[in-house]
């Protein structure tokens, strides 16, 4: 996978532990429920961006937040133990991660 | 639908303000984006000259571009790796504009690993390079098999993976489109770019299915 936008940006490196919030609120939330409440790890750091919660109600988007590809293991998110190596992979913004 | 029981007979059909509507009856959803068109034309925010260069911008757009991209990637390992190091540049390079996206991954397939795409949130697709999705990418049962499933949605795509194969799905939830890059099939040394990029659908870039493994019939 190609180049981050900026890597140095975040407080998540390539490697940490991350769980979602399990929140709900109203709002242009971009975090699937699904995946709310699993632990995973970062991929990537994708970089900063405006923040689509604020966008979608013509605010300005700042502050900009880290965007992060998150990994998870397919059997951690439907309790399936298949065994296998497959994954889901969802891009999440930083305030939506605590430490695992 | 309970909406489009509740809608049934709401619409006013208006011939005289300047462009179609469709005939036949229109779905909730329908009507209220007709309806938001009217407002945003009336209130002179859009223009009708605006609607259609989007429509023959969006529709100028097609797979193809995504199909030469691949192609050129599979005969030139430089543009590969550039493709796959800053791929908006290397789209750049090859005449496609990839500029409206915000930021754009390619994911390489190969012989251990297998990504797929999906938007289980709404649509998000790399529309510059693909163009519209197809709406089975659209539909409530492809978002939610895609994450839940995989291997069951390529099964019916005709792709049969074996278990030591890593499926990789990307749920494009924020900024990020993602291209998936399929591998050559092999026996395709003999072919010419153009004919390479025939081998490219769109499917095998969303990643639910291979490259065709020949050409097809022109």
């Amino acid at each position: 996978m190609g180049r981050a936008v900026n890597s140095e940006v975040g407080k998540f490196k390539p490697g940490d532990r991350v769980t979602v919030k399990f929140e709900d609120r109203p709002g242009h939330i971009r975090t699937p429920w699904y995946i709310r409440g699993k632990t995973g790890w970062i991929e990537r750091v994708h970089g900063d961006f405006l923040n689509p919660e604020s966008l979608a109600f013509g605010r300005d988007g700042l502050p900009q937040r880290t965007l992060y590809l998150v990994a998870f293991n397919q059997s951690d998110v439907w309790g399936k133990s298949s065994g296998s190596k497959d994954k889901v992979l969802v891009d999440i913004y930083e305030h939506w991660l605590s430490p695992a | 639908m309970m909406e489009d029981q509740a809608m049934s007979g709401g619409h006013q059909t208006d011939e005289d303000h300047g462009h179609e509507h469709p005939k036949h009856e229109l779905s909730y959803y329908a009507k209220r984006i007709y309806a938001i068109r009217d407002l945003l034309l009336e209130k002179g925010v859009i223009t009708e000259k605006d609607i259609q260069d989007q429509i023959e911008y969006q529709e100028a757009r097609s797979p193809a571009n995504g199909a030469k991209l691949v192609a050129r990637a599979w005969i030139d390992p430089a543009f590969k790796a550039r493709l796959i190091g800053n791929p908006k540049a290397a789209c750049a390079e090859m005449g496609i504009d990839a500029t409206s996206i915000n930021e754009f991954v390619v994911l390489e397939n190969t012989e251990k690993v297998r990504h797929m795409v999906v938007c289980t949130l709404c649509s998000c697709y790399p529309r510059p390079i693909l163009g519209r999705p197809p709406d089975w990418y659209k539909s409530f049962n492809y978002r939610q098999r895609a994450v839940n499933d995989p291997r069951g949605v390529m099964q019916e795509f005709g792709l049969e993976l074996p278990h030591d194969v890593e499926v990789r799905v990307h749920d494009s939830t924020a900024d990020i489109r993602y291209l998936v890059l399929p591998m050559r099939p092999e026996g395709t040394e003999g072919l010419s770019e153009t004919e390479l990029a025939r081998l490219v659908t769109r499917d095998s870039m969303i990643g639910v299915m291979d490259a065709l493994p020949t050409l097809p019939p022109s």
